[in-house]
């Protein structure tokens, strides 16, 4: 029976990953501690925080010891030995050892991505911390090499043995049986047995849970000493045991048997991504699917038993159908949704590191890191809320010399909060640094030929400039922040997830980011639009209103393009049946309706024939038998079974409209469609 | 002999397997490996899509994946012809990706034997000689095998040069 | 076919033992310490125990004594997963009355030959 215990591998890098993350954490709280006290003076952490910190260093160890991930053991045990240590009292976590200790962590985030992915380690990468490590150690390390295929193989000369076996009368009460001895010996070899019962005592005095038996045994056979004492092992200090042999043999060294395999064969075999689920969600899919087989026999019972009222209860067990339904549907796409504390996490000690290197003290206040969001979007929100972090810390916040100046206390504070409002998730990142400042982003945004000179902007749209591509206000290109990255990249990405993020900013006071993400990326509310013949879907984030105009209200400019008064400005119009080559005629600016949509911060109207209501719609890739087509977002197919193309409202906004027509928008939002795709302010402007 | 070669290479490729599907085209016979075909379907209308070739007729629920649906006149650069209830879409599968082909009408499925082979001729400039692996004489018909890979690949499905105007830029105002 | 109780808080471990075990016949149940290990022992007859020895809120071997202490657990194999360099954990695995060990790492089959042996 071979078992791949490859299986097990996925399990086993979450459960490390999630260890890690929380004796980060664990780290984090002792360094906080330490602050507390005096410098240089170590305190006595809390044992169960040390414990925690050893069990995850201890199980890492263990299952990278199963599956033969030989760096993860090594240092993991060079690690566990420290902590070990620590636990022992010899050792107190001081700030060196606590920090030594958080780049450990990162080690071994390193170690366990090489055997995750099968790719070879970069000694280089764990040498200075191994090194370390080695140092700190006064104790000598025991030596760690375990094989696995040496445990099988015993050494020792073979021949034939006369064991005298006498256990001791407490034997049973630690759940061991001479029989599961003698059986075990059995298999050796040739077994001889004879039965010791000189110690029973009268039948009326004998208590049954008292092992009065003894045994002299021989065994012959390939068997050697070692074999024997390896099945005494558990119970050789609860037992008389002597082993002779009766006539040595010399026998030809048994070959260690080498079952090693392949076990490092083919690791980087391809996996699949995997998701762990909560029972509790599990459990209620299976009462749904249950309640949906009770709703099927109800609507079998009424249409095998068809008669006049028949009708009512048929209805009445549809509609129970589609309520199991709509359950089942929201409960199946819960099972995607994890805890944005996932990316939360990480924060702590990206803000220790930064404000360490930078000089700075900062507070991170984090809540609502129980919201959960669709794992996709999690991942793909992760390193633009780093960034941002990173981009506070490094330009927001002041030094405590510049706070103290300023009259705010030294301690600054970053909030990051997360919420569910409605279909959406908001994320704000708040710190009271030092603002954006207006007129250095103006200055630049001249300089970089992103505004006229003499363009008049209020605060909110000066704010909005920072999101625009190749912007950075940066003084030098400091070693955080500025490494070509900047908000107009987190921007995309957010975008690209189909949500929106805001900027309010109040010099000396502190900025405040808000970013608004669909729970979902496979659902999506829209509004059906019917253009010539088809129905397309129009995402409902993307619409500010719809409105019929009178041909007066267009103006038209001299390249041909059309414009309508919206609010206080001029937005393009985009009949969109000249667009999609649809058939002219109903073209009609009379019979049509505008909607007015709004994408990366810019705005138009749309011409439609009809509006068709609302739904909501599951969205289906172009590109899994096809590929991107421009203007089109995706797909999704409609009650009738035809198939209806969701509208790109950014891609066909940002064709004809210029960034800073609508700059102080506050409502954007953009269809679902690849960063690199969307188009970006840049390549309207030149 | 390039154009032998190209046969041979085909029938080293599909030996194992010379059941093909034929069909019809404008009066031509064609055929394409039957193991590449998954399913045949009546003509149903399907959702035209924008920026696309014209040949690409739209996208058609497959029960629950959106499939294009290539028109194979439009393809070969034949006149369109009005759709009846011949005809028909072959659904083909590629790798992981599926395509509809939309034909006059089916025939029938034939075994192609190695001595039915006949080699292309050469022709200078022929743009569609890539989607066909070779001929085949079934008694008195001559056959155009195809090579579906060729037909449904995403850079063959590539749009033809937008119109200008479609996609074009604005200036910033 | 016997019903045993795997207890241990990584899943990783967990699972292999559980799977392990339940691919020659066994039912097995987990519990992710010894706390729960306890309270699932009071709940239900298991003919054999297999359980860590570093885990949160009960450790391994408060959880063996525990056990021995329960009339039904009297004489129950219980047997602790220890690693190489966990020479006196063992020996207090041993006083507090475990049956025996197994010596982590360990691959499935010798998982399987080890609780082929206690349980004949």
């Amino acid at each position: 029976m071979a078992i791949d215990i490859r299986q097990f591998h996925q399990t086993f890098f979450d459960e490390s990953h999630e260890g890690l993350v929380s004796m980060e954490s664990a780290l984090l709280q002792i360094e906080q501690g330490l602050s507390t006290a005096l410098p240089n003076q170590a305190t006595t952490s809390d044992p169960e925080v040390l414990n925690t910190i050893f069990r995850v260093v201890h199980s890492i160890k263990g299952g990278a010891g199963t599956f033969g991930f030989g760096w993860v053991t090594d240092f993991s045990h060079l690690l566990e030995t420290l902590l070990d240590d620590v636990r022992a009292g010899h050792r107190q976590v001081d700030r060196p050892i606590a920090g030594l200790l958080l780049r450990a962590v990162d080690c071994l985030q390193i170690l366990l991505a090489s055997a995750r992915s099968g790719s070879s380690v970069d000694p280089a990468v764990i040498e200075e911390v191994t090194a370390e490590l080695e140092a700190l150690h006064l104790t000598p390390v025991p030596a760690m090499g375990i094989d696995l295929a040496a445990t099988g193989a015993v050494a020792g000369k073979a021949g034939t043995w006369r064991i005298r076996f006498i256990p001791k009368a407490n034997l049973f009460f630690s759940g061991n049986d001479p029989l599961r001895v003698l059986r075990e010996l059995s298999t050796l070899g040739k077994l001889h047995v004879e039965t010791d019962m000189g110690r029973l005592p009268p039948w009326a005095e004998l208590d049954p849970e008292i092992c009065y038996l003894g045994w002299t045994l021989e065994l012959s056979g390939n068997v050697t000493r070692d074999a024997i004492t390896e099945v005494f092992s558990w119970i050789a200090d609860d037992c008389e045991l002597e082993i002779q042999s009766i006539q040595d043999q010399s026998v030809a060294p048994k070959a260690a048997s080498a079952t090693a395999g392949d076990s490092d064969a083919d690791q980087a075999k391809a996996r699949g991504t995997s998701i762990r689920v909560s029972t509790h969600k599990m459990d209620t899919l299976v009462d749904i699917v249950g309640e949906l087989v009770i709703t099927q026999t109800i609507l079998n019972q009424t249409v095998a038993q068809f008669g006049p009222d028949s009708g009512q209860r048929l209805n009445a067990g549809l509609a129970q159908l589609e309520r199991n339904l709509r359950q089942l549907q929201e409960n199946v796409m819960r099972i995607r949704m994890l805890p944005i504390g996932f990316v939360f996490n990480r924060l702590p000690r990206l803000v220790r590191d930064i404000s360490q290197q930078l000089g700075k003290q900062v507070e991170l206040k984090i809540s609502g890191e129980g919201t959960e969001l669709d794992k996709t979007v999690i991942e793909r929100i992760s390193d633009p809320l780093l960034h941002m972090v990173r981009n506070s810390l490094d330009h927001g916040i002041e030094t405590p010399q510049e706070r103290r100046a300023a009259g705010k206390p030294e301690i600054a504070c970053i909030r990051i909060d997360a919420s569910q409002r409605g279909g959406h998730v908001i994320v704000e990142i708040e710190d009271d640094g030092r603002g954006l400042d207006q007129d250095k982003i103006l200055k630049r945004a001249v300089e970089r030929g992103l505004v006229a000179a003499n363009t008049k902007l209020s605060a909110e749209q000066i704010a909005e400039l920072v999101f625009l591509p190749g912007f950075t206000t940066a003084d030098s290109v400091s070693d955080l922040s500025g490494r070509g990255v900047g908000l107009d990249v987190v921007r995309n990405n957010i975008y690209s997830l189909g949500g929106n993020i805001d900027v309010r900013t109040q010099a000396g006071h502190g900025t405040h980011f808000t970013i608004r993400l669909p729970l979902t990326l496979a659902i999506l509310d829209g509004l059906g639009v019917q253009v010539g013949s088809q129905t397309y879907i129009l995402p409902l984030t993307s619409i500010t209103e719809s409105m019929a105009l009178a041909p007066e209200q267009i103006r038209r400019l001299p390249g041909g393009e059309e414009i309508f008064q919206f609010r206080q400005e001029y937005a393009p119009l985009i009949r969109l049946r000249r667009v999609f080559g649809g058939t002219p005629g109903a073209d009609d600016i009379n019979t049509g309706i505008v909607v007015v949509v709004e994408a990366n911060g810019r705005r138009a109207g749309l011409l439609v024939d009809d509006l068709l209501g609302q739904q909501q719609i599951v969205i289906k890739s172009l590109e899994s038998h096809y590929r991107r087509v421009d203007g089109i977002s995706a797909a999704t197919i409609l009650g009738d079974g035809t198939v209806a193309l969701i509208l790109d409202v950014g891609g066909l906004v940002g064709a004809v409209s210029a960034p800073l027509l609508n700059l102080n928008s506050t409502q954007s939002a953009a269809v679902n469609r690849p960063a690199s795709q969307s188009s970006s302010p840049v390549r309207a402007l030149h | 002999m390039q154009t032998a070669s190209a046969v041979d290479s085909y029938l080293a490729q599909t030996n194992t397997d010379t059941l093909c599907l034929t069909f019809r085209l404008s009066d031509q016979d064609y055929g394409i490996a039957i193991s590449k075909v998954q399913e045949i379907r009546e003509w149903t209308k399907v959702t035209p899509l924008p920026s696309s070739p014209s040949y690409i007729r739209g996208m058609l629920n497959l029960r629950g994946a959106i499939v294009p649906v290539i028109d194979l006149r439009l393809r070969f650069g034949l006149d369109a012809l009005e759709h009846d209830s011949s005809t028909v879409i072959i659904v083909v599968n590629v790798g992981s990706r599926l395509a509809g082909i939309l034909v006059d009408t089916v025939s029938d499925v034939i075994n192609v034997d190695y001595d039915q082979r006949r080699a292309l001729p050469e022709f200078e400039g022929h743009a569609n000689r890539r989607f066909i692996d070779g001929l085949a004489q079934i008694d008195d018909r001559l056959m155009v095998l195809l090579n579906v890979e060729k037909l449904v690949t995403p850079e063959d499905l590539a749009p033809v040069p937008q119109t200008a105007g479609e996609t074009e830029q604005r200036g910033a105002v | 076919m016997a019903t045993i109780m795997t207890v241990d808080d990584t899943a990783t471990m967990r699972q292999m033992v559980s799977f392990t075990l339940h691919s020659v016949g066994h039912e097995v149940l987990q519990a992710s310490d010894g706390k729960e290990g306890l309270a699932l022992a009071k709940s239900k007859k298991f003919d054999l125990v297999i359980a860590d020895v570093n885990m949160p809120n009960m450790d391994g071997i408060t959880l063996v004594r525990s056990l021995r202490a329960l009339p039904e657990y009297k004489f129950i194999p219980i047997l602790l997963l220890t690693t190489e360099s966990q020479d006196s954990k063992r020996q207090e695995g041993k006083d507090a009355g475990a049956t025996g060990w197994i010596v982590k790492p360990f691959n499935p089959e010798q998982l399987i030959n080890v609780v082929r042996k206690v349980l004949g």
